[in-house]
């Protein structure tokens, strides 16, 4: 007998493979061109009466995230309860790069909803987010101590992603800065 | 009263309907470069680059505040004097390949540039080969006497 006739059943095996893996990816999640790259080089102003502004400098010294939020920005308050933890827990140096706001909604949002940034950058014309590759709101980067960009998370944390994913980047950039430091 | 209003009322639908679709494409309102050649050039460039947000415009097509902020982004790197290639470069560098509508021909992109000519040659060549085994089976033994003589009677006598 010949086998002629199992030829459309592995084609068939063949596409079935693709497209399910194809189910699983997320397109909507473009991978960033910048982890490994310095961050941009920029200066911002902060937001009245709550927070200092935010440069590239101070993104060097110590391992740092950067949520990318606004106001406007629905889904950043979902997530925002979950920045106020980090920030209570002093793991991590919080900073805020506030895209495309207005001074006045930044700041009565982070009034609101409580500021766990230690700076905040104020984006208003959405130059330096172009910059950081963002193009959807909130973002989140990992910044290494000597200010390159390690992780990108796009879209609103979770539990789940700020337990699995960024706090062990976190961690693990903390432990290579401190092995490094021994070492010299 | 009544006859101005309805006489500018039909003057804005006559202005929509000759500038409609272009104002329904954009939100946003573009301030064009004062160079009509250069603006052709960044309305070009426009066209090549995909929208992150929607994804399968370009950003010449799309009203999101995004591409818009793109596309006047473009238009000041040509104003200060870029050429075409450092203008798309300058958005490569910080969104990567992905905002290129054609993606550049690189290793990890080879298989999407060789993969449909590839299938295509492969699948016809396997036609070729399928149907001329179909053709050269074909000639079949001719009816023997008994099975012409039946065939015969079959065609003169449909009750048989």
């Amino acid at each position: 007998m010949r086998p002629a006739f199992l030829v459309p059943l592995i084609i068939f095996g063949l596409v079935a493979v693709a497209l399910g893996i194809g189910l699983g990816l997320r397109p909507a999640e473009i991978p960033s061109a910048l982890i490994g790259q310095p961050v941009p080089t920029f200066a911002l102003p902060g937001v009245p009466s709550t927070a200092p502004g935010l440069s590239s400098a101070d993104l060097k010294g110590q391992v740092s995230i950067v949520n990318v939020f606004a106001s406007w920005c629905i889904p950043c308050r979902e997530e925002h309860p979950l920045w106020m933890d980090v920030a209570k827990s002093g793991s991590v140096v919080l900073y805020g790069l506030n895209y495309k706001d207005t001074p006045e909604n930044a700041a009565q949002w982070l009034q609101t909803y409580g500021n766990p940034f230690k700076r905040v950058g104020g984006d208003f014309g959405g130059r330096v987010g172009i910059d950081f590759g963002v193009y959807g709101v909130p973002e989140t980067f990992v910044i290494d101590g000597n200010g390159v960009i390690r992780m990108k998370h796009i879209g609103p944390i979770d539990r789940a992603a700020l337990d699995n994913e960024i706090l062990p980047k976190v961690r693990e950039l903390q432990a290579a800065a401190q092995a490094a430091a021994k070492a010299q | 009263m009544n006859r101005i209003r309805s006489a500018a009322l039909a003057a804005l639908m006559a202005l929509a309907a000759l500038t409609g679709a272009p104002a329904l494409a954009q939100t946003t309102i573009d301030e064009v470069l004062p160079d009509p050649a250069m603006e052709q050039r960044a309305i070009a460039i426009h066209k090549q680059l995909r929208c992150l947000v929607c994804q399968n415009q370009s950003i010449h097509e799309s009203n999101a505040t995004l591409a818009h902020d793109l596309r006047m982004l473009v238009r000041e790197r040509l104003a200060v004097g870029d050429t075409d290639e450092q203008a798309i470069q300058y958005l490569v560098t910080r969104y990567g390949d992905w905002v290129l509508l054609k993606p550049p021909m690189k290793p990890e992109t080879l298989a999407l540039w060789l993969g449909p000519p590839i299938i295509l040659i492969v699948g016809g060549v396997g036609a070729f080969v399928y149907f001329r085994r179909a053709r050269r089976r074909a000639p079949e033994a001719p009816l023997s006497e008994a099975e012409q003589q039946r065939a015969r009677r079959m065609l003169a006598d449909p009750a048989d």
